[in-house]
C-alpha cells in the first residue's frame, strides 16, 4: 500500500481567528461532515476515537462520496457515539446491534455508502454472531472497529479482546480467557477486505478506509486505540502518548501476514503487534447473488 | 399482489399476502415455529415483487436489520412466535422510541420457555403492551380468522407508516395454522397509507418535530436530511439529551400520540351486547367459540353478550366502562392464559361490575361448552370472581 506524502489537511478556512470567546480556531477542515452543534464530544483526553473518526471522514471526502449517500451506524458504547458526531444519516441503536440494523439500511437501499463504526464488546461480544453472518452473507458495507481492549464507557471492564494477563475491574486476580484475533475472526468468517491498524498508524488507516469505502462487499479494519481512562492506567499506558508510542514501538507492517497468526502476545516482551491489509480479495456481494437468483425465478416464472 | 378473488387460504398464508398488498418489500426473519410459513411464502412471492428476504441468524438480527430497512424507505416486516419475539423485545422499544415505521407478527403457542411449539396459546398479550423497557404507546391488532390476518396485517402497515411505530399483529396457532375462505379485494379497493414526508428543507429541519397529531414527517436514509436516530433520549433534532426536560418533552408524546388518537386506532366487534347482563370478553382463537357459547347460553336463557377486541392495545377501555354503568353485571374473560387481559377488563370495570376468568394452559382453545359451563357455574355462585 502507497503511503501518501502529503494531504490537503488545512483548508483556507482553517486559520486562527478571533471569537467571542477569544482567540481560537473558526473552523475545522472537516466541519462539513461533523454535526458542528454536538461538539464537543464525550470523549476523554488521549482517546483515540478522535483521531478514527478523523481518518473514517478523511477517507470519506477524499472518496468524494457524497455525504447524502453516506450512512453511519453505530451501537452502544464509547465507539457507539461517533454515529452521533457525523453529519449523515447517522443511527445510534441497540448494542450488538449495528450490524444487522447496516444490513437492513444497505439491503434497503443499495445507493447508502453504509459504514458501521463500533468498538469490539459492541461487535464482538454482545454483537459476535452477527459480525460472522453479516461476513459470510458478504453484505456490501465496512465495519470499523475500535478496538481499545476493554469497555470503556462503563468503566474498564474486560472484554472479548482483553489481553489475559490484563488487570481489568472485572479481572482483578488477571484475567483467564483467551481475547479474539479480529482479523482471523473476519478472514475466516469471509470478509473480503481485512486490515488492522493502530491509531499511530493514520495515513495507513486513512487509505484502508478509502480502499473499503470503495470496495464491494464486507470489509472489517480493526484499529487498536488508546483508552488511558478505561484501560491503560491499569496496564501502565497511563496517557494517550504513551499509547500511542506503545505502538510505535511495538508494531510491525507486515502484509503478508497470515491473519490466523496475528494475535497479539504480550506475555511475551519481543512480540510485535501485526498491522497491514491482511485480506483483499473479491467476491460476489449478498445482493449480487440474490439478484441472479431472484433473477432466474422471475423468468422461471414468467414475469418482469 | 394477489389477483384479487376468493381463496382457500391458511392463516399465515393470509399474513404474508395482506403485507404485500400493504406494499411491504422488505422482511427478515428467522425460522419458528407456528410462524415459519410466514417466511416460506414471502420468499417464493418476493422475487415478483422485486422484495428482499433475508433470513437472518436470529430474532436479534431480525428486527434490528427490519428496522434499518424501514430507515432506507422500505415498508418491512418481520414475524416470529414467543422465544423469537421474547429476543426483539429490546428492539422493539428503539424502534418505539425511533419512531420507525415496521410490523412485527407474533403467532402465539404455549410458553413459557419453548413450551409448547405446535399448540396454541395467549401468553404473550401482556408482553406486546410492556415486554420492552420504560413507558411505551403501542398498537396490537389480534385477528381471529385467516380473513382477518390478511385484512389487519394490511392495516398493521398503514397504522405503522401514519403514527411511526412497530406495529404487532398478534395472532395464534389456531389462527394461523387455519385454512379458511380469504377474499383478496381488487388492489384499488384496499386502502395504504404511507408515511407523512417532510415538506421543509434540509437546512434547520427538525426530524423529530411532531405535527398536531404528534407524528413526526419522516425522512427516509439518503433522502438529504442528514437525520440522526438514537435510542437514547433525543431533543427534537434527534440528538441525544440526556435530561429531565427532554424526556419529558418526548416520552409522553410516544405515548400520546397513540393515546390522543385512539377513536381513529381502536377496533373492536360486539355481538349481541344490547341487552346483555353478561359479557365475554375473548379475543384471536377463543373468540371463535365465544360466539357460539353466548347463542348456546342464550338458549339456555341467560342474557350474554360478547366483546371482541380486535387492537388488543389499545384497549376498548371506555367500552368497558361504559357498560359496567349501563346494566352489565359481570365480565367473564376468556382466554388462553392464567390471566392476561381479565386484569385489564377489571381495572376498566373500575368495580361497577364483576369480573370473572376462564382460563385454559394453552394446547388448545376453549370449547363453546366450557365457556357455557363456565357461565351456569357463575350463575350458581360457585365460581369466584377472579380476585377473590
Amino acid at each position: 500500500m502507497s503511503i501518501r506524502k502529503s494531504r490537503d489537511w488545512f483548508s483556507p478556512d482553517y486559520q486562527e481567528q478571533d471569537t467571542d470567546e477569544g482567540v481560537g480556531y473558526g473552523l475545522h477542515p472537516l466541519d462539513e461532515y461533523l454535526r458542528e452543534d454536538r461538539i464537543p464530544h464525550i470523549w476523554c483526553p488521549g482517546c483515540g476515537l478522535g483521531v478514527i473518526l478523523n481518518a473514517y471522514l478523511r477517507a470519506l471526502k477524499d472518496s468524494d462520496i457524497p455525504p447524502e449517500e453516506t450512512a453511519v451506524v453505530s451501537g452502544i458504547g464509547c465507539s457507539g457515539r461517533a454515529a452521533g458526531y457525523v453529519d449523515v444519516d447517522s443511527f445510534h441503536v441497540t448494542h450488538g446491534r449495528a450490524i444487522p440494523f447496516a444490513t437492513g439500511l444497505k439491503v434497503g437501499n443499495r445507493d447508502l455508502k453504509t459504514t458501521v463504526f463500533s468498538g469490539d464488546g459492541d461487535l464482538f461480544a454482545i454483537g459476535g454472531n452477527h459480525f460472522i453472518h453479516a461476513a459470510r452473507r458478504n453484505v456490501d458495507f465496512n465495519v470499523i472497529c475500535v478496538n481499545n481492549f476493554n469497555y470503556g464507557m462503563t468503566g474498564g471492564q474486560a472484554g472479548p479482546t482483553t489481553p489475559t494477563d490484563a488487570k481489568t475491574s472485572t479481572t482483578p486476580w488477571g484475567g483467564f480467557e483467551q481475547p479474539f484475533n479480529l482479523p482471523a475472526v473476519a478472514a475466516g468468517a469471509g470478509a473480503v477486505y481485512v486490515a488492522r491498524w493502530t491509531t499511530y498508524h493514520v495515513e495507513e488507516l486513512i487509505d484502508s478506509l478509502e480502499e473499503a469505502l470503495e470496495k464491494d462487499g464486507f470489509c472489517f479494519i480493526e484499529v487498536m486505540s488508546p483508552c488511558p481512562t478505561g484501560y491503560g492506567k491499569k496496564v501502565g499506558l497511563k496517557t494517550g502518548k504513551k499509547t500511542m508510542k506503545h505502538f510505535k514501538e511495538n508494531s510491525e507492517k507486515n502484509p503478508d501476514a497470515d491473519p490466523s497468526e496475528v494475535a497479539l502476545h504480550p506475555e511475551d516482551p519481543d512480540s510485535k503487534i501485526v498491522v497491514g491489509k491482511f485480506v483483499d480479495r473479491d467476491a460476489p456481494t449478498y445482493q449480487d447473488e440474490r439478484g441472479k437468483v431472484f433473477g432466474q425465478a422471475r423468468e422461471e416464472m414468467g414475469v418482469e | 399482489m394477489m389477483e384479487p378473488g376468493t381463496y382457500f387460504m391458511e392463516g399465515n398464508t393470509a399474513c404474508a399476502e395482506g403485507a404485500i398488498a400493504a406494499g411491504c418489500r422488505f422482511f427478515a426473519g428467522y425460522p419458528i415455529t407456528p410462524a415459519s410459513e410466514i417466511l416460506e411464502r414471502i420468499t417464493e412471492r418476493f422475487p415478483e415483487v422485486h422484495g428482499s428476504y433475508l433470513q437472518m441468524e436470529d430474532e436479534l438480527a431480525s428486527i434490528a436489520t427490519v428496522l434499518g430497512a424501514s430507515w432506507a424507505g422500505k415498508k418491512s416486516m418481520t414475524a416470529t412466535s414467543g422465544p423469537g419475539f421474547s429476543l426483539m423485545m429490546e428492539n422493539y422499544g428503539l424502534g418505539l422510541m425511533t419512531e420507525t415505521p415496521c410490523v412485527i407478527v407474533n403467532v402465539m403457542r404455549g410458553g413459557p420457555s419453548t413450551g409448547l411449539p405446535t399448540m396454541v396459546a395467549q401468553g404473550d398479550v401482556n408482553q406486546t403492551r410492556w415486554g420492552t423497557h420504560g413507558d411505551v404507546g403501542v398498537v396490537v391488532y389480534a385477528p381471529s380468522s385467516p380473513q382477518e390476518l390478511f385484512d389487519y396485517t394490511i392495516k398493521a402497515f398503514n397504522t405503522a407508516e401514519k403514527y411511526r411505530l412497530p406495529v404487532v399483529v398478534l395472532s395464534d396457532e389456531m389462527v394461523s395454522h387455519m385454512t379458511e375462505k380469504v377474499e383478496v379485494p381488487p388492489e384499488d379497493e384496499i386502502e395504504i397509507v404511507n408515511r407523512k414526508k417532510p415538506k421543509d428543507d434540509p437546512e434547520g429541519h427538525l426530524p423529530f418535530r411532531p405535527d398536531d397529531d404528534l407524528v413526526p414527517p419522516m425522512a427516509n436514509a439518503g433522502d438529504g436530511y442528514g437525520v440522526h436516530v438514537t435510542g437514547l433520549t433525543h431533543d427534537e433534532k434527534g440528538h441525544p439529551s440526556i435530561d429531565e426536560k427532554t424526556q419529558n418533552m418526548l416520552v409522553p408524546r410516544l405515548i400520546d400520540k397513540i393515546r390522543k388518537n385512539v377513536d381513529d386506532i381502536l377496533e373492536y366487534d360486539e355481538y349481541k351486547i344490547d341487552d346483555a347482563e353478561r359479557v365475554i370478553v375473548a379475543y384471536g382463537s377463543v373468540s371463535r367459540a365465544a360466539i357460539e357459547a353466548v347463542d348456546m347460553a342464550r338458549e339456555k336463557g341467560y342474557k350474554v353478550g360478547m366483546l371482541r377486541p380486535k387492537t388488543i392495545w389499545p384497549f376498548p377501555e371506555e367500552r368497558i366502562y361504559d357498560l359496567a354503568r349501563e346494566g352489565v353485571d359481570d365480565f367473564l374473560v376468556a382466554e388462553i392464559n392464567f390471566g392476561q387481559i381479565v386484569y385489564e377488563v377489571e381495572r376498566c370495570t373500575g368495580g361497577a361490575a364483576q369480573t370473572y376468568l376462564a382460563p385454559r394452559m394453552g394446547g388448545n382453545i376453549h370449547t363453546p361448552d366450557e365457556i357455557v359451563d363456565r357461565i351456569e357455574a357463575i350463575d350458581r355462585g360457585e365460581i369466584p370472581s377472579f380476585k377473590e
